[in-house]
């Protein structure tokens, strides 16, 4: 692979061939997409930043006439939204989704060491059945562990959402941290072995520092599921305003009808923006964990 | 560099993994120690979690809370695992090395089968019951769901859904991916980062987006202020109530599920796309190949594998969508999907019998992805 360098060529990449000039078509088209994928959104943006009788009176489209009015613009819809409610569901959506990421990290980490570099009877098999949970609806779960929540009093607590969040959570943190901590070199793990280093001390010196890349990204990925989650939060936290998240927030908003219309696009931001920052900071990051976790059930 | 290869016939079974492992004591003792070792970390979480009321105090500052449960999820749970290894430690060296594994991995299995085998198999006895779920009912459930009309539109919806969103979703992926393949670089990412965008949020709030390009209202209500509408009653024509148009409001659905799920197909298939030896695409090219042959005679069979899991991913995400149909319509007009439905039945409607027997309408529709995923599985890991 190292000595094909002789003769320099100067057509390297398919991707040159032709020169931009060719390439109007291409590039034409690829910014109408572009631009039409992003219209939805970007009018909901514009939205939330007007007047809240203008959302109601007229569409987002008609800015246009007044972009230069400082009438037009204000932040009142994002004070009024975070004052009535949004303020405490962001707090609630962050006190459920930081548990919910750490709790099932760790566990999984544990497990993923044990099936990578521990033998133990039914190894295959039951790393097989965590395959196999991987694809299994999460409604299969939902009413067996709601009437065991009611039984013991514990709906609508915080815990109760983390150690769910946690339990569905497990298959694909197992199956990705598996996978991962599988492959590093078995020498490696072996000298250390005839070192004298005991399994605590491999997994807490060796492979948890080695598997950094591959806990960010399911890290990452247990965040947007858990923060963009309506589902677990609707059924077990429910929709009594003290504990409700944003998600639940939000739908409770956009059922209320045409009343509610000039706060919800400032309150559908509210509940997007930190998501959002987590896609533009970490977005390499962000791209591997979703990929990775893509098949989750 | 010129080292022949000697012929080493060991080198074909390579000695890796946990083999050097002393042959494990599987005996009674082992076995109880095993299921105690495994138990003690969920259940002291649990206990901890459930019986402290100041978890449950809705008055108490959330940080403190918050901070708590990191606390106790973080430095708790690996002090209790590693409190556990050092008990094992006492045990002697042969039953200690066959109880240690299961410290490692007991916790998480404990936690799977609390949370995802029990319910499964729990649900799957409740979709025989009534809607307490006490009473035997036999298949009265099943029968309701594939006689009764809103059923029965329920699972047709879901059927179209997913032959619809995971087959456009792959094609404008692939399109697009195939497309921004041949810009700059800077324009590429530019572009795919903008496309990607909305599957960072939810789908509720994706649903709301959508609201204000559907909206609709009557006339004499006031000016439009759906986008959709605002081009109609520029175009001269009535506005439309979008939503109810029976059967094609489905399809409006489909396309939010669409706008959020083609980033995800097009990143995916344009990294495969960027796999394709360059070498296999400049043959075809000399061979006099055009673009369009280029892609189908040599870029797609190369992507195909991914093309399929991609699909699939797409595919399984339809199948259990929930939450666009729940806030955009509710499963009015003739929207329903099954997933919906199920969350219906026993949450609105506390139907506990038929919620369950729609779950486990949901569960059986996947088991073929759920064989082919244990299937490649096993495959990969005979080439390992």
């Amino acid at each position: 692979m190292t000595t094909t360098t002789e003769t320099p060529t100067v057509t390297a990449s398919p991707k040159r061939e032709g020169g931009r000039f060719s390439k109007w078509p291409v590039y034409l088209s690829v910014w109408i997409i572009v631009t039409l994928w992003i219209i939805p959104a970007l009018g909901l943006f514009i939205n939330s930043l007007r007047d809240p009788g203008l959302v109601r009176e007229s569409g987002w489209w008609t800015i246009f006439g007044s972009i230069l009015d400082p009438a037009t613009w204000t932040l009142e819809n994002y004070r009024v939204v975070l004052q009535e409610g949004f303020g405490n569901a962001f707090a609630n959506t962050l006190a459920v989704t930081i548990p919910a990421v750490v709790i099932p990290i760790t566990i999984a980490a544990f497990a993923a060491y044990a099936f990578s570099w521990m033998t133990f009877p039914g190894r295959n098999l039951l790393f097989v059945i965590v395959v196999g949970l991987m694809v299994v609806p999460l409604q299969m779960a939902l009413i067996p562990i709601l009437r065991i929540y009611t039984t013991f009093d514990v709906t609508g607590t915080f815990p109760a959402v983390w150690l769910a969040h946690a339990g569905f959570g497990l298959p694909l943190a197992i199956y990705l941290l598996r996978n991962y901590m599988g492959s590093l070199p078995a020498s490696i793990i072996e000298s250390a072995k005839i070192d004298g280093a005991s399994h605590w001390a491999i997994f807490v010196r060796l492979i948890i520092p080695l598997s950094v890349p591959v806990l960010a990204s399911f890290a990452i990925f247990q965040f947007l599921w858990v923060w963009n989650d309506y589902l677990v939060a609707l059924v077990f936290l429910g929709i009594d305003p003290s504990v409700r998240v944003l998600t639940v927030e939000l739908a409770d908003l956009a059922g209320r009808g045409e009343g509610a219309f000039s706060l919800l696009p400032a309150a559908a931001f509210v509940t997007m923006i930190l998501p959002l920052v987590v896609f533009f900071s970490l977005q390499r990051f962000f791209v591997r964990g979703l990929t990775a976790g893509s098949v989750k059930g | 560099m010129t080292t022949p290869l000697l012929p080493d016939q060991e080198s074909d079974v390579p000695e890796r993994g946990p083999e050097f492992e002393q042959p494990q004591d599987n005996s009674f003792v082992v076995w109880v120690l095993r299921i105690l070792s495994a138990l003690v970390v969920p259940l002291v979480l649990i206990v901890f979690f459930f019986s402290f009321q100041f978890l449950k105090d809705d008055d108490v500052n959330k940080i403190v809370q918050v901070t708590v449960a990191v606390i106790v999820g973080v430095i708790g749970v690996w002090a209790l695992y590693w409190g556990m290894d050092r008990l094992v430690n006492l045990l002697p060296e042969r039953p200690a090395s066959g109880v240690r594994p299961f410290v490692f991995v007991g916790p998480a299995l404990v936690f799977l089968s609390f949370y995802l085998v029990y319910p499964a198999i729990n649900t799957t006895i409740l979709a025989f019951r009534d809607r307490n779920g006490e009473g035997f009912v036999g298949f009265d459930n099943f029968v309701t769901l594939f006689t009764e009309s809103q059923y029965l539109t329920g699972i047709r919806n879901s059927v179209v859904w997913v032959l619809v969103v995971p087959a456009v979703a792959v094609v404008f992926g692939l399109g697009f991916a195939t497309l921004a393949d041949k810009m700059g670089k800077r324009a590429e990412s530019i572009s795919k980062s903008l496309i990607f965008l909305p599957m960072a949020i939810s789908f509720v709030g994706a649903s709301v987006v959508w609201l204000f390009v559907y909206g609709f209202r009557p006339e004499g209500f006031g000016n439009q202020i759906g986008l959709l509408n605002g081009i109609m009653v520029g175009l001269g024509q009535d506005p439309v109530n979008w939503l109810q148009q029976q059967p094609w409001n489905n399809f409006m659905l489909m396309v939010i599920l669409v706008w959020l799920q083609v980033g995800f197909s097009m990143v995916i298939l344009s990294s495969a796309i960027k796999g394709v030896p360059d070498v296999l695409l400049e043959a075809a090219r000399i061979d006099g190949a055009n673009e369009w042959q280029v892609f189908r005679k040599v870029t797609f069979p190369t992507i195909s594998s991914t093309v399929v899991v991609v699909w699939t991913t797409v595919l399984i995400t339809t199948w259990k969508v929930f939450d666009i149909v729940w806030v955009m319509t509710g499963g009015r007009d003739g929207t329903q999907v099954v997933a919906q439905q199920m969350v219906q039945e026993f949450f609105t409607n506390l139907n506990d019998g038929l919620g369950a027997a729609l779950a486990v309408v949901l569960f059986i529709a996947v088991i073929p992805i759920l064989v082919i995923n244990v299937r490649r599985f096993q495959a990969q890991e005979a080439q390992r």
